[in-house]
């Protein structure tokens, strides 16, 4: 018996978002089994993860805190990946997000006692620059030096970790501490918290801006990839460079183009992370959300409206691992899904056959064994036709 | 009534109607593709021993009726049968193992691989490891039966398409094809290749294998084929008639339904101003080699300057050049201004309209929709263009529009072009160079693989663009078509145009001479070759 894979000639419309949707639950039943396999119970343990990320207003909001930095990082990777630029580096642009807000606060770069209305949106233009910068970088040495860009942005992202391990625990340190000293409130993002006293039902929810950048920048985005001459161009590169060459495109510059736009998404959720949730900056502020971005942008299929869903999916799930246990099941199901996600995506493109082995005849050597069609010399046709 | 698998008489006037004389029979074959019907109830019978030629429009279902016999669509209805045994592949392989082996006409070797490596590919057999000289032999001694020359040592990539061609060939034969489809197999071949191929073809039959040939050159059909079907709109119009004593008027009138008669109402010629210039360009190809060693001519306003050539002496590094897409050396300079080694942009900007060679990955965006690959040279301009927005609206309207007044057979515009038959993406290539209204016109291989109505069209095309004052550079391989709509023919060899005629003392033997290296008296001798 033999399982091959053959190419499919057409591909349904609603094959690839079944599978999508397939993919998510089979990694479900894959890790529920996991759990019972070593004495847990599935379903109170899934029931359990709803319950902890969905079940009220207050863990909802929480869900949506965990979901704002993976909706930005997730959007800067599909709009790399639309390109085929395959950028995994969100984390690394992640970090100098972080970093260039923070500066803005800590060198100080404005006065002390700056309105927020001047802060916030300086610090977004340091991490969106920062950011940009850590994508620029690899996207310069990938147009102009050919260097791959998957080794560039992983190993750039330690270089990032380095970076601000170096002025946390350097220049910016809190007496020692790997952290530095909290951010001035006017360089905090608001939160639903904040206007308790006006909206008494917004008590206690964590939910900030953030989340609005994140949408906001969604929506630019669909505009930018779906409606801009530059999406057309982004369409066509991704397709065949050759094509987009001969049409008069610099592939060149729009590479570096695009790689600074999405270092610098993912930069902001960097400010976003530093200003809105962390306060201050941390060597600890990501738990890999630049990672799990590149699955989010994947099980999206790099559209933006689908980022959304699929960064609350995964904010969901790391929210409800600090209730069941710090990082082992939901990393699991992560890695599942990414894994089943995969397997998915070539199903798209092939059908998979089961059958029976076929011997293949060289030339006018040995006639082949068994198998319904028979070869060489043809056995007399049993009264076939008239 | 057992049959020797290799019964030498060539079948023909004798008309055997035994079912089991049939290599192939389809019968009452409907597929449907989403808003046409590519084959609706097509009967078609292959004898054993046969070249049986296949021929229709762009988009008659010729491919499509092929690929359901060899195994890679399934049809929605009807019945094959291989040998009088009815068979229901679900795949290449199927067929293959039952004696049935297509060549596509985009080929499917390994570049990196040699030639042997490449028929073994894909073998369940372990052996091939084992005994790779041995299998090496083999194919060479099959090579020879057949008379297909190439080095069984070479890595794919190093070889010409004609020789890529016969390793196709090869791999079918090697795992006991006693049936070939053949695919537009003569597209992409120089005419002394496409003899070649059909010596083998005829060797072939001689040994009672049969082939299918599918073709848009009438003369070519006529002169290989046994038997001949026409296809008209996913139907048979012509089944099987002999090929003796078919005319091409007659096969062009079953084909599109209407007579086609090429004559070709030309303009005098009125040189206007010097559109493109080329002085001493020299380049390289993609293996890094010389491909163009000081190549000059101009085109003017209001001429055709067709470039004869036997594939591979310069001609696509000389259009690349032209249009931006090939670094090189030298001066090139279209209405005066120098383009040599800017970007394609550049090129664009100067009214420079270019048909490229690589239809399916220069010439288009395979997975893109009909709609974006007809604004590819037009999203900057409005009225597609709006501010940094593309106008989807007026773009989905230029499609609608190009789509009909060129006659592009598409479900919709928003049907991925990789879904488009060979001669209909190639009329939506040329639908929007021509819209640009360009300046200059590179057109290479403009009629490659379309059908004899459409080559109509785009020759007018190319006449009604030349009388309203373009320059065209027309580079093809079919030298009657340089002939017919050249005002001056440059003849290239080895990189160099080795000799320039006009119209009037255009003569096809002279030139044929010089497009093989040989020499001239009022020339001096091109390159001693050998
Ligand atoms: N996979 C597919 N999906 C949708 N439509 C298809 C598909 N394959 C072919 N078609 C359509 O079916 C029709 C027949 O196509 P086919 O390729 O068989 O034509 P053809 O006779 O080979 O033409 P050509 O001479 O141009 O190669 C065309 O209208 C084509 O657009
Ligand atoms: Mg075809």
């Amino acid at each position: 018996m033999t399982i091959r894979l053959e190419p499919r000639t057409s591909v349904p419309r609603w094959l690839s978002p079944a599978l999508t949707i397939g993919a998510v639950a089979v990694a479900l039943t894959i890790s529920g089994a996991v759990i019972a396999a070593v004495g847990g119970d599935p379903v109170a343990s899934y029931l359990h993860i709803l319950n902890a990320s969905f079940g009220s207003v207050g863990v909802l909001s929480d869900t949506l805190v965990k979901a704002t930095p993976l909706i930005l990082t997730g959007l800067a990777c599909a709009l790399a990946f639309r390109m085929r630029l395959w950028n995994i580096g969100a984390e690394g642009q992640f970090l100098l997000g972080a970093w260039g807000a923070s500066a803005v606060v800590l060198f100080p770069l404005v006065p002390d006692g700056t309105p927020a209305i001047i802060l916030i949106p300086v610090m977004m233009l340091a991490g969106m620059l920062a950011g940009g910068l850590w994508g620029f970088i690899p996207g310069v040495l990938r147009a102009r030096l050919g260097v791959n860009e998957i080794i560039a942005t992983l190993m750039l992202n330690y270089v990032a970790l380095l970076w601000i391990q170096f002025w946390v625990f350097g220049a910016w340190s809190e007496s020692g501490f790997q952290q530095t000293k909290a951010f001035p409130d006017a360089a905090l993002l608001p939160r639903l918290a904040d206007f308790a006293d006006a909206v008494p039902a917004f008590a206690g929810l964590t939910v900030h801006l953030g989340l609005l950048f994140g949408l906001v920048t969604a929506g630019l985005l669909w505009l930018f990839l779906e409606r801009s001459r530059w999406g057309y161009e982004i369409r066509l590169i991704g397709d065949s460079p050759r094509a987009a060459r001969y049409a008069g495109i610099d592939i060149g510059r729009r590479l570096i183009i695009v790689f600074a736009i999405s270092g610098a998404i993912a930069g902001l959720a960097g400010m976003s992370e530093v200003s809105g949730v962390v306060g201050r900056l941390q060597d600890r502020i990501s738990p890999g959300y630049g990672f799990t971005a590149v699955i989010v942008a994947y099980l999206a299929k790099f559209r933006p409206g689908r980022v959304i869903v699929a960064a609350i999916l995964f904010g969901a799930l790391i929210l409800a691992g600090r209730e069941i246990q710090p990082s082992g099941v939901p990393a699991m199901i992560q890695g599942i899904i990414l894994f089943t996600l995969i397997v998915a995506d070539v199903l798209v493109r092939y059908r998979v056959r089961i059958e029976r082995r076929v011997p293949v005849t060289a030339a006018a050597a040995s006639p082949p064994a068994a198998s319904p069609p028979a070869a060489s010399p043809p056995a007399p046709s049993p009264g076939a036709g008239g | 009534m057992t049959v020797a698998p290799e019964p030498p008489e060539p079948s023909g006037d004798a008309p055997p109607t035994a079912a089991d004389s049939l290599a192939v029979q389809a019968i009452g074959i409907v597929k449907e593709f989403p808003g046409v019907v590519a084959n609706d109830h097509v009967d078609f019978d292959l004898r054993r021993g046969e070249v049986h030629a296949l021929l229709g429009e762009n988009g008659a279902g010729k491919s499509t009726l092929m690929n359901i016999l060899a195994g890679l669509y399934r049809p929605d209805a009807g019945e094959v049968r291989v040998e009088g045994r009815p068979v229901d592949f679900g795949s290449p392989r199927d067929a293959i193992a039952a004696g049935l082996g297509m060549v596509h006409q985009h080929f499917t070797l390994v570049p990196s691989q040699t030639v042997t490596e490449n028929v073994l590919l894909g073998l369940d057999r372990p052996r091939f490891l084992l005994h790779e000289r041995e299998s090496e032999a083999e194919i060479g001694r099959l090579a020879e039966r057949f008379g297909l020359r190439v080095p069984p040592g070479a890595r794919i990539w190093q070889l010409s398409v004609g020789e890529q061609q016969r390793v196709e060939i090869l791999k079918m034969l090697y795992r006991g094809a006693r049936i070939l489809i053949m695919d537009e197999p003569t597209a992409v071949l120089a005419p002394q290749e496409a003899d070649e191929l059909f010596a083998t073809l005829r060797s072939m039959t001689a040994e009672g294998r049969s082939v299918v040939f599918i073709s848009h050159k009438l003369g070519e059909v006529l002169a290989i084929a046994d038997r001949i079907t026409v296809m008209r709109r996913g139907k048979v119009t012509a089944a099987g008639i002999p090929a003796t004593g078919a005319t091409k008027a007659d096969l062009a009138r079953r084909m599109v339904g209407r007579s086609v008669l090429e004559t070709l109402e030309r303009t005098p010629f009125e040189p206007g101003e010097v559109v493109l210039s080329v002085r001493d360009v020299v380049a390289d190809n993609d293996r890094l080699l010389p491909a163009l060693r000081g190549v000059s001519l101009d085109v003017r306003a209001g001429e055709i300057v067709g470039i004869a050539a036997v594939a591979g002496n310069g001609q696509s590094e000389l259009a690349e050049v032209i249009t931006g897409l090939r670094p090189c050396g030298g001066e090139v300079l279209v209405r005066g201004h120098a383009v040599a080694n800017r970007s394609a942009s550049t090129v664009l900007r100067r009214g420079v309209a270019h048909v490229p060679e690589d239809r399916t990955s220069v010439g288009t965006a395979p997975n893109l929709s009909l709609t974006d690959n007809l604004i590819m040279k037009r999203y900057r301009q409005p009225p597609v263009a709006r501010g940094w927005l593309v106008d989807e609206s007026s773009a989905r309207a230029i499609a609608l529009d190009l789509r009909d007044t060129y006659r592009i057979a598409a479900p919709t515009v928003d049907t991925e072009v990789r879904l488009l038959s060979g001669g209909n993406l190639q009329r939506a290539i040329l639908a929007r160079e021509i819209e640009t209204r360009p300046g200059l016109l590179v057109a290479v291989q403009p009629t490659r693989g379309l059908d004899v109505g459409a080559i109509e069209t785009v020759h007018r095309l190319l006449l009604d663009l030349r009388a309203k004052g373009a320059a065209i550079l027309l580079i093809s391989e079919e030298l009657d078509e340089i002939l017919a709509l050249s005002d001056r023919v440059d003849v290239m060899y080895e990189g160099r145009v080795v000799g320039s005629f006009t119209a009037a003392e255009a003569d096809i033997g002279r030139i044929g001479l010089l497009m093989t290296g040989g020499s001239e008296a009022d020339h001096a001798p091109a390159e001693a070759a050998g």
